[in-house]
């Protein structure tokens, strides 16, 4: 394996808790992930892309800066990359989905707050981040109070700029959003010194409307049954969506896709024909946070699909590419950020109107909504959740949760009881 | 012999049934090596299946069980071979307590457990009984009676213990101090009952059900009548066993 030390070191790195963090992925990569039987060969390139977590890939962001190109470190889907790939930069998603460096946050922030928040602050504080060292600039949105706090917190130790995310989807939130985005557009201007000219634009929307297809496509296969890949390896993929290279990420998810597209046809799957079918609703599962999906897919049921940011809210709405000019696609682009149903906005009849239609499109038995502590749009919005889906038939069950494993034998005994009552409803009665 | 066996968290419970009914059955304290003393504790029986439940479940599966069950499902199965008509349980264990939903046919519909916090579990009175000077067993029937209630604002068993202490101090009536902790206690396991509705029979099981000052505050809480086994700690293994019976329960988790 390549030796990224120096890399790391010049990146500013705390060598020493960097390393004490890499020495804990493959333990818990090879027990959640490899320890599945049936996974489809495509797999292989998430296993080196995980292997690599903080080397290619980090690497490649660093030759690019070295030739003058930016990298633009997110948090949410509501930083168009379109705009940040017409401006010849990259974007990368930055770390905030484990709480091994959680102490450190506590010196700045207050203790109930959301475990992701928490954790990127951690990883910042801590340096053991070289996606968060490597970003030239950090963009946040105002998409909840804590988020929207701690970039001012955040702002203290790197370059952060706030997009002002709207809340409603009236006119006006449209009107402010759509000058958002340009604003952000002259942004990543003045960044990179590159111009972003329509055909830029058309080159960043068709980039990522490709990749977002790729797993479209990859998700659409989830309603097979037998569903042909397990519902943790499907998370995998769209988490590295964020991470890798756009390019070379969709062309290797739409091999997998075609690999899947046999097994579908030869009729193979990951699990029974009879596993329950649960959809995920809820939070985004930033890296590596594989806890709830390992947890129900050990039970003996599987995912079909997540009803999350990272999740069919990051994929399922193109951009439209009929727009002429630069100021049209602007509009197509931010049209598109508009219809992203998260639970910060208000009223969000959208999300449950989408949760519905997911349950029947992929067979699903019942629906885990998985919420962050402390995440007040989710844990909120649950409520009218669980009155649709009730009112529908449809079993849910909520989990609230954060990135420790204290809880792990509470949740399971939640997530098999949960199972148990699908299976008796199903016909398996006792 | 059919043998279900509960392994919770403070105690392990282990019900053995023959063809007509419950043939025997053992409740011990889990101990420092729960697998030593589950083995110790099914050995007695030729048991043809054994179906585990509770939070040991899954080193049973791995060793000597037959199947396993959740603790929900095993308390509904028990609860309802006890009491035919039971639509609502109240299980207060060792460390968890839930409310769990039954239809007219006895099946799971809904059920809520405790977050990761021992406040509302068996645990919390041990805690607080021990603080007092009471034994777990008279904790109860001493408290049910106290000329007042004095209200304990702590969420959290810790702080809990030292308000305790600090009343104590102040030469305040253990009955009364006692009687305000099992309010507590009834209020956090209403507020799950009332997440998920409330339908008679309600059953209390778990060893918390052995209480009487609890019964009588979930009664006058719920404006309902409460059942109780005479063994309520044995609900979860007696499911398990006529589980380990029945064996219809092979797909389960």
């Amino acid at each position: 394996m390549t030796d990224y030390r120096e890399m790391w070191k010049s990146l500013g790195l705390d060598l020493e808790a960097h390393d004490q963090l890499l020495a804990v992925i493959p333990q818990i990569y090879g027990d959640i992930y490899l320890s599945q039987e049936g996974r489809p060969e495509g797999m292989s390139y998430l296993d080196f892309v995980m292997s690599e977590i903080h080397g290619l890939r980090v690497k490649e962001l660093n030759d690019l800066r070295a030739s003058g190109g930016k990298v633009i470190g997110t948090f949410c889907l509501y930083v168009p990359e379109e705009i940040v790939l017409a401006s010849g930069a990259v974007c990368v998603g930055i770390c905030g989905g484990a709480d091994w460096p959680s102490d450190e946050a506590d010196r700045v922030l207050p203790r109930n707050l959301c475990p992701l928040i928490k954790s990127f602050m951690s990883f910042k504080l801590a340096k053991v981040c070289p996606y968060f060292e490597s970003s030239d600039m950090i963009v946040g949105e105002t998409t909840c109070d804590g988020k929207k706090k701690v970039y001012e917190v955040l702002g203290e130790y790197t370059n952060v700029y706030v997009m002002h995310t709207p809340q409603m989807k009236d006119g006006t939130s449209r009107q402010l959003w759509r000058t958002e985005v340009e604003k952000f557009k002259n942004k990543m201007e003045g960044l990179t010194g590159n111009k972003i000219d329509s055909d830029a634009l058309a080159r960043g929307i068709a980039t990522v409307n490709a990749k977002r297809a790729a797993l479209k496509r990859l998700n659409d296969m989830r309603k097979a049954v037998p569903t042909p890949i397990s519902g943790k390896d499907a998370l995998l993929i769209q988490q590295v969506a964020f991470y890798d290279d756009p390019i070379r990420f969709t062309e290797m998810v739409n091999k997998i896709n075609d690999e899947l597209e046999k097994r579908i046809a030869a009729g193979v799957g990951v699990a029974d024909k009879d596993a329950p079918r649960i959809l995920v609703s809820g939070c985004p599962m930033a890296i590596p946070n594989w806890k709830l999906h390992h947890i129900v897919e050990s039970a003996g049921a599987v995912i079909v699909a997540e009803e999350a940011c990272i999740g069919h809210r990051y994929f399922r709405d193109m951009v439209n590419e009929t727009g002429i000019d630069t100021d049209e696609k602007l509009d197509a682009i931010a049209d598109r950020y508009m219809k992203l149903d998260c639970a910060c906005f208000t009223p969000n009849k959208e999300r449950l109107d989408n949760i519905l239609s997911l349950v029947k499109e992929y067979k699903a038995d019942g629906v885990i909504h998985y919420s962050l502590q402390f995440c007040d749009p989710f844990t909120v919005e649950y409520a009218s959740v669980e009155k649709t889906l009730k009112g529908a038939g449809i079993p849910v069950l909520k989990i609230e949760t954060d990135y420790s494993m204290e809880d792990a034998g509470q949740l399971s005994t939640r997530v098999e009881a949960f199972l148990e009552t699908i299976r008796e409803t199903q016909g398996v009665v006792m | 012999m059919f043998v279900g066996i509960d392994i919770g968290s403070r105690c392990i419970k282990v019900v053995a049934l023959n063809g007509s009914g419950i043939e025997d059955f053992q409740i011990a304290d889990t101990g420092f090596n729960p697998y030593e003393r589950s083995l110790g504790m099914i050995k007695p029986y030729k048991a043809k299946r054994i179906v585990a439940t509770g939070y040991g479940r899954h080193f049973a599966r791995e060793d000597f069980a037959d199947e396993v069950i959740t603790e929900i499902k095993a308390h509904a199965i028990g609860t309802r071979y006890l009491f035919p008509n039971c639509r609502t349980i109240i299980d207060i264990g060792g460390q968890d307590s839930k409310a769990i939903s039954l239809d007219e046919n006895g099946r799971v519909i809904d059920f809520q457990m405790n977050d990761r916090c021992a406040a509302g579990t068996g645990k919390f009175l041990e805690i607080m009984a021990r603080t007092l000077g009471f034994t777990i067993d008279e904790f109860g029937s001493q408290c049910m009676f106290a000329d007042k209630v004095i209200r304990i604002n702590s969420m959290c068993t810790v702080f809990a213990e030292s308000e305790v202490v600090s009343l104590l101090a102040k030469k305040e009536d253990p009955k009364s101090i006692g009687l305000g902790l099992h309010k507590s206690i009834v209020e956090r396991v209403s507020a799950m009952v009332s997440r998920i509705g409330v339908n008679d029979d309600i059953v209390i099981s778990g060893g918390v059900g052995r209480n009487p000052c609890i019964k009588m505050l979930f009664e006058q809480k719920l404006g309902r009548k409460i059942c109780a086994y005479i063994y309520p700690e044995i609900a979860g293994a007696l499911g398990a066993a006529i589980a380990a019976m029945s064996g219809s329960y092979l797909n389960s988790c």
